[in-house]
């Protein structure tokens, strides 16, 4: 090969490898969130909630295995959804470090869900319009989906700040404990550019404002008080995690583990 | 007949056939009435295509459906028609056909439309809503202040 053609192919290697992190990123924040929401199961405080909370984890997975099983196309190495969830270690998962944490109370559970949804609301909203087809698909019917999410975490959050001085108490409480991971939400790094640079993505920081007015709305209705900004030391985007993804993947991941490639 | 009269009876007849594939959370309604089904056609080299699309991404009765679909047409004698996923433009409720819609509210679903939700039951509008899901993704549990049942509504999307 020519030293002419060797440099577009290698842009394009680049290229390819960015879109599988960028991919892997957006599956990776559903499964693990839809995996948390899993262990309420049981659990939920009310027959309604626990019904609600399995379903959000329901379409979270649905939407984590079409991404998973188009991250894999993209790496070419023959992974499916099924390789790429079970058999990948902590370091090699890149989910917002946000969607790993415990689910604490109900309160911490309902926050937690309410960033992430805010999120995925202006990231599907800009990727339906993306340069990548199969990209857009997902995301046009995941983002009908959010909306109905959200719909949900925001009316809980103004149901709980706005409720007993208890569940306000507590919701303030998850505010405050939870905030710090969303600067991660939207800084942006070389994978966010590139897919930028490319038409993929759209830019993040017209997102984050978006993010920002909705997020201030839905807590002036809940009538809780917005942190102060806190300083980005959080790298689950580059698979750096806190110590309780570990354990939510060794629960997740055990039958695969036990039994590498068991089917039902 | 002429190939394209042919072609469109053979189309009509594979849309009839899938008429009769019904959905495994809710029987009454058929792939056809929910709006699973988006294409039936066949292309130049005479080859038969499906377009099955899911209506919410997590949905459990996706891979069943599939399958009913493929055995339907396999029964049937299409064993060469090729079965397509297809994701784009995404699945609506809207796309739930009138027929559909009558046999939800007949098995006791209110079907999706705007407000006010009317009791499946008795026809009432006096309804509220006990939570925004249910018992599948596809709907929402809600009950008649009227005769005091609850009823599943079935989610616009």
């Amino acid at each position: 090969m020519s030293a002419g053609a060797a440099a577009p192919a290698r842009r394009e290697r680049a290229l390819s490898e960015a879109l599988f992190r960028y991919v892997l990123r957006l599956a990776d924040t559903s499964l693990v969130l839809g995996q948390r929401l899993g262990e309420w199961v049981g659990h939920g405080p009310a027959l309604e909630e626990d019904l609600a909370l399995a379903n959000l984890a329901l379409d979270l997975i649905g939407q984590a295995r079409l991404l998973l099983t188009y991250a894999g196309e993209v790496e070419g190495e023959g992974r499916d959804e099924d390789a790429l969830a079970f058999s990948r270690d902590a370091p090699e998962f890149l989910n917002l470090t946000l969607a790993e944490q415990p689910n604490g109370d109900f309160a911490h559970t309902i926050v937690r869900q309410w960033l992430i949804d805010c999120w995925q609301l202006e990231i599907y909203a800009d990727l339906a319009a993306s340069a990548d087809e199969r990209l857009a698909a997902i995301a046009a019917k995941a983002l009908k989906e959010t909306r109905y999410h959200h719909r949900f975490s925001s009316g809980w959050l103004a149901r709980l700040g706005d409720g007993t001085a208890e569940s306000r108490s507590r919701t303030q409480a998850a505010l405050d404990s939870l905030w710090r991971f969303s600067a991660e939400l939207f800084a942006a790094d070389e994978v966010d550019e590139r897919m930028a640079a490319a038409g993929i993505a759209a830019p993040l920081a017209p997102a984050a404002e978006r993010w920002r007015i909705r997020a201030a709305a839905d807590l002036q209705a809940a009538t809780l008080a917005l942190p102060a900004p806190q300083p980005y030391p959080w790298h689950g985007k580059r698979g750096v995690h806190t110590e309780h993804l570990g354990h939510l993947l060794g629960e997740m991941q055990h039958l695969q583990r036990a039994y590498p490639g068991v089917r039902w | 007949m002429s190939a394209a009269a042919e072609s469109s009876a053979l189309e009509q007849q594979v849309w009839r056939l899938l008429a009769d594939v019904p959905d495994p959370e809710i029987p009454v309604v058929s792939i056809v009435d929910l709006g699973i089904v988006r294409y039936v056609r066949r292309d130049e080299a005479g080859r038969l295509h499906v377009g099955i699309t899911p209506t919410y991404s997590g949905c459990p009765a996706t891979a069943v459906i599939r399958s009913a679909t493929r055995a339907a047409l396999d029964a049937a004698g299409y064993a060469d028609a090729l079965l397509e996923e297809v994701l784009a433009p995404a699945w609506s409720s809207d796309w739930v056909t009138p027929a559909g819609r009558a046999r939800l509210a007949a098995f006791g679903i209110a079907p999706p439309q705007a407000d006010p939700v009317r009791c499946p039951r008795c026809g009432s509008a006096a309804t509220e809503r006990v939570s925004e899901f249910g018992s599948t993704p596809c709907k929402a549990h809600y009950r008649c202040t009227q005769c005091r049942e609850p009823f599943d509504r079935f989610k616009c999307i």
